[in-house]
């Protein structure tokens, strides 16, 4: 390689990567670009509050027996976790999602993006990559620091023992809420060019859903139209999952539906809207 | 065709029931080729249609011999590509984003990073290169638009317009720029334009398209210099019998902005002089004077005219 101040135009003779792997790049890219955001740093560093709390409470637990009769450590705590960190992944789904592509489409930037080596999937993998890498962190990655927390605390593996499916429901549940709220704000940031007008958007999907559900609830006096509501159809997911009692009455195939067509309807979405050109009818 | 950059063979595509080409078959050569034609011919559209963001509803694109149906990846990591529109990566610097789609096109990111700043340098975006795109103006967005499109070294470069929005010295540095790809760094480009000045300057085939057909296509000296020859006319009297003269009698006939004719006359000259002889005969029939009359030389914009049947 010759240096920088020749500036006459080279042929590039080094190596290329093997196709498929732009996605990389463009994940690596955005969370680089998403970190350099210093609220959103302090809205990370908010969402982990609740990783300390329970963290002190697993400590007093395995420290005083007689504590687990006040704030018991069980599958119940882990859910209540995941659960408690749906509102940060709201709140990092609009920060960070709102202008994934958003922004793409206001700069014009698919038709760069799609004139590359790269395929429209690929696209789309990238960016949701970069949303779910952050919901991951304030969700799956405490929730797995907690469970390693209570065996080093208690110093056995005895809950573990107990409760093994306790890993697993972590993992699903915090993937479920995380996947569901990806794809969802993905869809919507793929169907404007105003970051601002995604966030309302997808602020109003959650609430409108779940003020449907309270209407419907006092209505119908009966939980049986938790289906409508986004969260509430995670929620009764992730019961399943830790093997609590259901807090709806909507039956989980029902709400497992829900979720399975918000996806899919996101993925179509994704599909027609995220295209090198652009066509006005 | 083991010399063609580009094949499009029976090739149709519409924007649901528009037809924005038509059965096009055409053949680009390697080297510097113009795809010429006024706005809406389907240039752009053809361009999309070979990076495969549209569909052809038949026939068959290839492009550096890959067709591009089976193996748009291969087609697009060997293309680089300028789009009309302005287009960037929302909150990067120049040099960012040009290593950024250095890398989205397959370098490795040290080198990519060394091809952005070259490429910057060359592209004379070199002083400016550590601002984001977003302050740029018309002209250095233009000029950052070839960088992306040269970063990763294509062997095919699409320019869509790349001269649009320019300043007249902006305009002439990225013909130089182009011409320079074209003629000395041996850079296989198809540039669209509906200008004939930027065409014919940087390029040295063409492709005329016009309403989504081709018109004409063929080396720009050849076409230039078919069996015809192109003669300037200025007249005092009426003009529209004086034209419709000319056409009757088979000569083509374009006005310029300069009050001044070009009379195209078809087929092999005969005796020196018949064609000046043949004008003025229908200048005096229709009763118009001839006060200048002089031998020109063919220009892209006559051979234009001819293909698309311009007045």
């Amino acid at each position: 390689m010759s240096p920088i101040h020749d500036q006459s135009y080279r042929r590039y003779e080094g190596k290329r990567e093997p196709l498929g792997r732009a996605w990389s790049v463009i994940t690596r890219a955005g969370i680089r670009s998403t970190l350099s955001r210093k609220a959103l740093i302090a809205l990370l560093i908010v969402a982990w509050i609740p990783f300390v709390v329970r963290t002190v409470q697993i400590y007093v637990v395995s420290a005083y027996a007689q504590a687990s009769q006040v704030v018991p450590v069980d599958a119940k705590m882990f859910r209540d976790f995941i659960e408690y960190q749906g509102i940060f992944v709201f709140f990092v789904t609009v920060f960070v999602g709102a202008g994934l592509i958003a922004s793409d489409r206001r700069a014009n930037a698919l038709q760069i993006y799609l004139s590359k080596p790269l395929l429209r999937m690929e696209y789309i993998g990238g960016k949701l990559a970069i949303l779910v890498t952050f919901l991951l962190f304030v969700t799956l990655l405490p929730g797995l620091l907690l469970i390693v927390l209570q065996v080093l605390f208690a110093g056995n593996l005895d809950f573990l023992r107990a409760n093994l499916y306790v890993i697993p429901a972590v993992v699903l549940s915090s993937l479920v809420r995380v996947l569901v709220a990806a794809f969802t704000m993905l869809a919507l940031s793929a169907l404007s060019k105003s970051t601002r007008y995604v966030a309302i958007l997808y602020t109003g999907a959650i609430f409108f859903t779940n003020s449907m559900f309270v209407v419907l609830r006092i209505i119908t006096n009966s939980t049986r139209a938790a289906w409508v509501s986004i969260t509430a159809n995670v929620d009764v997911v992730s019961d399943v999952m830790f093997r609590q009692a259901a807090r709806y009455d909507t039956p989980v195939i029902v709400s497992v539906l829900v979720l399975a067509g918000l996806v899919a309807i996101s993925l179509s979405v994704l599909e027609r809207r995220v295209k090198g050109v652009e066509v006005v009818k | 065709m083991a010399d063609a950059a580009v094949v499009l063979d029976h090739v149709s595509v519409a924007y649901g029931t528009n037809a924005a080409l038509r059965d096009v078959s055409a053949t680009f050569p390697k080297g510097a080729v113009g795809l010429l034609g006024p706005n809406g011919a389907g240039k752009s559209t053809m361009l999309k249609s070979l990076l495969g963001f549209i569909p052809p509803k038949a026939g068959r694109l290839e492009v550096l011999g890959i067709n591009v149906a089976d193996r748009p990846l291969e087609v697009r990591a060997r293309l680089g590509y300028m789009p009309e529109t302005d287009g960037h990566i929302p909150g990067m610097n120049a040099v960012t984003f040009v290593a950024y789609c250095g890398q989205l096109a397959g370098l490795p990111v040290s080198d990519a990073m060394q091809r952005a700043h070259e490429v910057l340098y060359y592209v004379g975006l070199g002083e400016a290169r550590y601002r984001n795109v977003e302050t740029y103006s018309t002209g250095m967005k233009q000029r950052i638009k070839l960088a992306q499109a040269l970063v990763h070294d294509p062997d095919l470069l699409f320019l869509d317009e790349p001269t649009n929005g320019m300043d007249p010295k902006g305009r002439d540095e990225m013909l130089e720029l182009v011409h320079d790809l074209a003629h000395n760094k041996n850079v296989n480009l198809i540039l669209s334009s509906h200008l004939l000045n930027d065409v014919e300057y940087t390029c040295d085939h063409v492709v005329v398209l016009d309403k989504g057909a081709v018109a004409a296509a063929g080396s720009i000296d050849q076409l230039k210099g078919p069996a015809g020859r192109v003669f300037e006319v200025r007249v005092k009297g009426p003009l529209v019998p004086f034209i419709e003269a000319l056409r009757a009698s088979g000569l083509e006939c374009k006005e310029t902005e300069e009050d001044v004719m070009r009379v195209f006359v078809p087929g092999e000259r005969a005796t020196p002089g018949q064609d000046q002889r043949r004008i003025c005969e229908i200048a005096l029939a229709t009763g118009v004077q001839v006060r200048h009359l002089r031998a020109s030389i063919p220009t892209l914009e006559d051979v234009f005219a001819r293909a698309i049947g311009e007045e």
